[in-house]
């Protein structure tokens, strides 16, 4: 019995992007939260750690209305780049960027925040810009937290199934990602394919957070 | 040279108080920032080195205003990075990411010659340690490091809080020389913050004494610590431990300084002490015994 892989590799391509994306904006972001003192800094914590504690379906449901082409942020986002929001692979892109934000963010923003003020104090008596600073002092004494930061918000996208079912729908090739996949296989009482998904997923997911565990043991002890 | 005299207002643990200080230090002179912790020593580093901002006044280095604000029309203010000073921090702030040499060698500036990363490494003595990370090397190694990274910037002036707090006596003597070495070497100009009366004689020329942000005295250690006029008389700071009776007399069981002296005291005196009190030991120095040690 052959086995559709498309699902699979949505999924981890919607991860992929989805992580990359993150790192892009989520890294510079938790270093300004971590060093501002803006007196609204409570409200932009509590925003960002908003997805840990509410259902995929409300974010799903909000999304999907902004989504929508006579919404007026979909039908700008449509105007201006053309792209299709709702029910789309870019949908889903920008879904799980707002959903894995914490798993980002949090450990990366707690990683800046334990290091002492002093390092970069140091940098800056030495001549260097902020931006230097930020590369050659902060960001790598942060790798164990970015590590985990990474991986969390990839692993963490792999899991998203509220979210893309409100949003993506379960369209071969566009948004049928694997843990759509699998509850519409058991629906339709196919537990063999479900099986296939589901088996797949859990040794992925295995395999990274012990990968992570270990290279994090490594990069703990490298620093003594 | 430096001239300097800012105000700032800081909140200590006695409320606030007001930071006032006027300054003036001659190039290449090496001068301490005594006092308490809380008088707002650290504070006029910091603001010496661009990493605070005063409220008011100005601070001049070799003729160029680093900073300036009379009210609010006037405001100059050099950014720390254009400052070059060379900055020691009380926890070294070595970056744990970089081996000995690539702290150095990030301190250099840009089309800074690379031998003075190599020259510090020979004369600091650190070779063995260059390719070693910071958190792998003892207090003092560590504090080696920083005083090396801190000069490997060509600094026009050296900045040290408290340089010496965390290393035993033995490094500590022998850091000392080091720093006294360094500071002749490149003939800079240095100002030390200390809470230690005998770093603060071996090391600098000239002491100030900071209390509640204000410099009460100020003069070379000796004048200003008073073994000008050093009278023959023992005085130290002592808590009782026990008091027992002896006899005709008491015997009063202290603790000085991390020493536990048995003394005795008549009846009167023990009379009014009990455990936990803190009292003034003080004796004449007729017959003293010097030892070497």
């Amino acid at each position: 019995m052959s086995y559709d892989w498309q699902p699979l590799l949505l999924t981890f391509k919607l991860a992929a992007v989805t992580t990359l994306i993150l790192c892009l904006i989520g890294i510079p972001f938790a270093w300004w939260l971590a060093q501002t003192k803006l007196r609204f800094k409570p409200v932009l914590e509590a925003l960002v750690s908003m997805p840990l504690v509410l259902p995929p379906s409300v974010l799903g449901f909000y999304l999907l209305l902004a989504f929508s082409p006579t919404h007026w942020f979909g039908g700008w986002v449509e105007h201006i780049a053309g792209l299709k929001l709702a029910f789309s692979f870019h949908g889903l892109v920008l879904a799980s960027v707002l959903f894995s934000f914490p798993f980002l963010v949090h450990p990366v923003q707690s990683g800046f925040q334990n290091l002492a003020p002093s390092l970069s104090e140091a940098a800056y008596t030495l001549g260097k810009s902020r931006w230097q600073t930020f590369l050659n002092v902060l960001l790598p004494n942060v790798k164990p937290q970015l590590l985990a930061g990474v991986v969390l918000s990839f692993a963490h996208t792999i899991g998203e199934f509220g979210v893309v079912l409100m949003i993506g729908g379960n369209i071969p090739g566009e948004t049928r990602v694997a843990s759509i996949a699998i509850y519409d296989e058991v629906e339709a009482m196919n537990y063999g394919a479900a099986n296939f998904y589901a088996l797949v997923l859990f040794g992925v997911c295995f395999s990274i957070l012990l990968a992570v565990y270990l290279v994090n043991k490594k990069l703990v002890r490298s620093e003594w | 040279m430096i001239e300097l005299d800012i105000r700032k207002k800081l909140l200590g643990t006695l409320g606030e108080f007001t930071l006032d200080v006027k300054l003036h230090i001659e190039q290449g002179e090496f001068v301490t920032l005594f006092g308490e912790s809380g008088a707002g020593k650290t504070t006029l580093l910091r603001c010496l080195a661009g990493l605070a901002d005063p409220d008011a006044g100005y601070i001049r280095v070799h003729g160029a205003t680093w900073f300036e604000r009379q009210g609010f029309d006037r405001q100059i203010k050099l950014p720390v990075q254009q400052r070059r000073v060379g900055y020691m921090f009380q926890d070294y702030a070595l970056f744990p990411n970089m081996s000995v040499r690539g702290n150095l060698e990030f301190a250099l500036r840009k089309g800074a010659n690379r031998r003075r990363v190599a020259e510090l490494i020979e004369l600091m003595a650190l070779g063995e340690l260059q390719h070693r990370k910071p958190n792998s090397l003892s207090g003092g190694q560590q504090q080696r490091v920083a005083l090396a990274r801190a000069l490997a910037a060509e600094p026009q002036l050296l900045l040290l809080d408290e340089p010496f707090s965390a290393l035993d006596h033995a490094t500590k003597l022998r850091l000392q020389d080091e720093v006294l070495c360094m500071q002749r070497h490149y003939g800079l100009t240095t100002i030390m913050v200390s809470h230690d009366v005998s770093e603060v004689y071996r090391l600098s020329k000239r002491v100030l004494i900071l209390e509640q942000g204000n410099i009460v005295r100020a003069g070379s250690p000796a004048e200003v610590f008073g073994a000008g006029q050093a009278g023959g008389k023992f005085s130290f700071a002592g808590e009782v431990l026990a008091i027992e009776a002896a006899d005709v007399v008491f015997a009063v069981t202290l603790l000085v300084g991390n020493q536990i002296v048995r003394v005795i005291a008549s009846a009167d005196e023990a009379q009014r002490l009990k455990p936990g009190d803190r009292v003034m030991l003080m004796s004449k120095a007729f017959n003293p015994v010097l030892v070497g040690c």
